[in-house]
């Protein structure tokens, strides 16, 4: 090998052409799709009105007042209205942004990283370790997702690290499968097959080969799984599983505002109409990735 | 540009332990089964028998199905062998002499489809210098190298190195894959179909290319193709494999001149020829050729043998060297084994 060194020497010009990398090409595709495009910049608004909820929120969201409970959207100093407790609905969904985000995100990001490892090595390795994983993943995969979360968060008790470890646990049996079955499309092509036969570890052949080209796809899939996470998570606080009043959380605020359905059903609808927004602009951003991120040869 | 100095100081070989004229590599009795369930297999490579000299380019040929790939999977090892030897330079793969890794530094391969065997995330450089990283190069020293190679395949590395291998025509994509396999200085380079997939004129580029590399960088191949004409122009000796068997194998123009086999002879007789004189009459093949779960007794070609006898059915014959020439051939016949009871096989006093 000490020959390689040896070359050295000889300079070849200097100016490499780049080409435009992968990304800048999925960042260009991705621009030009305009619905992906305002739903990244809806989703952008949300993350930044959660973490500047105490700049952004006029009242504070648990302050209630028992003489201006259920007023309708615009009262003066309530424009979005007030709950059944006279707190201020805009502070309270500017704030439950926060809770919701939370619990749509970092299960679904928690269950990626494991789900992704979990997927990877069985398909990566295959044969029987395949089967025995695969088959195991199938037992939690076989439940309906909602039944599982409450099942689990039931067992587990009301919380939010009780809902959150539930939703990470719903999650991981989806993207370990679409890992595993990308991975075995990758694990076959002639590339790794030429890596193997430089020499090549499996450490490295992963590393270098396989994980640029799952990567990818399993994200996009997982992304599309924020929406279903946060709409779980909901369901859960509405449950009363979740989180316990009176922190504002989406979910829990049209729990306890049900019972006004026929006094405000405007302002009952609010906390759900902020779920259909978040949620389908995550689905729709999700949308776009895939598209931008599908390089034809 | 001085890089063909440093290239080719590169490839100057303090390993080689035989000596010229020895075997590179030597399969014995190399068998490779895939079990399909309920006691059924596949025998894609059933008993292979060959030698690679230094230096030379060994053919395969036979159609599809034959066991061409299976051979060349197995001789790079990313299939292991149920049975059988194989030695490289004299030493068993594998063995204490010579490991996995070190064997897979000297041997490399080229595959058919230009485009799948390049991971599509990686630059071209970044592809052909991956193997030296392997092998513990550093990342500078082996893009540097890697740069030099695609010099070397015909590639401007300063127009190439950088882009990724969608923005390649497909005869660009397997220069690439060219120069990846020499990355690591091999030995023996095995080329599996590495031209068929591509444009005729193309085709006859990389060829050209091929054989130049295989001067100045004193390589030995094995190029495995179903392209008689393409064999021939490369090849030295060629190898021909039916069902998993090897039937024959010669020195190229005595086995194309005067196939002993009848498969050879009818795979030959298949082959467009372009000067009329040289056409042969026999009929080419009819039908395909049988399931490989499931061979025919005796010889594998008896079923679609116009020559075939009672012997053929019963006897399986042996790869034996031909009574023709100075020993050089070998065919699996009972028309070339003495005795054997063909009636068109030599007499025994005759072969004494």
């Amino acid at each position: 090998m000490a020959a390689i060194t040896d070359s050295l020497a000889p300079a070849v010009p200097p100016a490499i052409q780049r080409s435009p990398g992968y990304w800048s090409g999925v960042w260009r595709r991705f621009r030009k799709d305009k619905v992906a495009l305002a739903a990244g910049i809806v989703v952008l608004l949300i993350v930044l009105m959660a973490i500047f909820a105490d700049y952004l929120a006029p009242a504070d969201p648990t302050r209630s007042s028992m003489l201006r409970r259920l007023r309708p959207i615009g009262t003066p100093g309530y424009p979005l209205g007030a709950d059944e407790l006279g707190r201020d609905m805009l502070s309270r969904l500017i704030h439950g942004a926060r809770l919701s985000l939370f619990m749509g995100v970092v299960p679904v990001f928690i269950a990626f990283a494991i789900g992704s490892v979990i997927g990877v090595a069985a398909g990566f390795f295959g044969g029987r370790f395949n089967t025995v994983t695969m088959r195991l993943v199938d037992v939690f995969y076989a439940f309906p997702s909602v039944l599982l979360a409450i099942a689990l968060s039931g067992a587990l008790g009301a919380g939010i690290f009780n809902s959150l470890l539930s939703l990470t646990i719903v999650f991981i049996p989806p993207i370990a499968r679409i890992a595993e079955s990308v991975t075995t499309q990758v694990r076959s092509a002639d590339y790794v097959e030429a890596a193997r036969a430089s020499g090549a570890g499996s450490g490295t052949i992963i590393r270098v080969h396989v994980l640029g080209n799952v990567l990818g796809p399993i994200f996009v899939y997982a992304t599309s799984l924020i929406s279903v996470s946060m709409i779980l998570a909901s369901g859960l606080s509405f449950l009363g599983l979740g989180t316990k009043p009176p922190t504002p959380e989406w979910g829990l605020m049209l729990n306890t505002l049900r019972t006004a359905i026929y006094v405000q059903p405007w302002v009952a609808a609010l906390p759900g109409v902020a779920i259909f927004i978040t949620s389908i602009s995550f689905n729709l951003l999700s949308d776009g990735l895939r598209s931008a991120m599908d390089v034809k040869g | 540009m001085d890089a063909s100095a440093s290239l080719s100081l590169y490839v100057e070989d303090q390993q080689d332990r035989g000596g010229a004229g020895t075997p590179l590599l030597e399969a014995r009795g190399l068998t490779r089964h895939f079990p399909l369930g309920g006691g059924a297999v596949v025998r894609a490579v059933d008993g292979v028998d060959f030698a690679v000299m230094k230096g030379e380019t060994l053919g395969v040929v036979g159609e599809s199905g034959c066991g061409k790939s299976t051979t060349a999977r197995v001789l790079m090892q990313l299939l292991a062998q149920d049975k059988g030897d194989l030695l490289f330079d004299g030493e068993a793969v594998g063995g204490l002499a010579l490991s996995l890794k070190d064997y897979r530094r000297q041997a490399q391969m080229v595959f058919q489809d230009s485009f799948a065997s390049l991971n599509p995330r990686l630059t071209i450089e970044d592809s052909v210098a991956f193997g030296p990283t392997v092998h513990g190069v550093s990342k500078r020293d082996a893009i540097q190298r890697a740069r030099e190679l695609l010099l070397k395949v015909g590639l401007d590395p300063a127009r190439f190195a950088a882009r990724y291998p969608h923005e390649l025509s497909g005869g660009q994509r397997q220069r690439v894959n060219i120069a990846r396999a020499l990355a690591l200085g091999p030995r023996l380079v095995i080329l599996d179909e590495a031209v068929s997939a591509l444009d005729k004129s193309v085709e006859a580029q990389v060829l050209n290319l091929l054989a130049d590399l295989r001067e100045e960088f004193g390589l030995t191949y094995i190029f495995i193709s179903h392209d008689l004409n393409v064999v021939r122009f490369i090849s030295d000796r060629v190898m021909v494999m039916y069902l998993g068997e090897v039937v024959e194998i010669g020195p190229v123009n005595e086995l194309y001149d005067d196939p002993r086999h009848p498969y050879t002879r009818a795979l030959l007789s298949a082959m467009p020829s372009m000067d009329p004189d040289r056409r042969t009459m026999e009929a080419p093949l009819a039908g395909d050729p049988p399931n490989p779960i499931d061979p025919p007794t005796g010889c594998r070609f008896h079923p679609r043998c116009p020559h075939a006898q009672t012997v053929c059915a019963k006897t399986k014959p042996a790869l034996i060297v031909t009574a023709s020439r100075d020993g050089t051939r070998r065919a699996a016949c009972h028309m070339e084994i003495p005795g054997s009871g063909h009636s068109q096989a030599p007499k025994l006093e005759e072969a004494a």
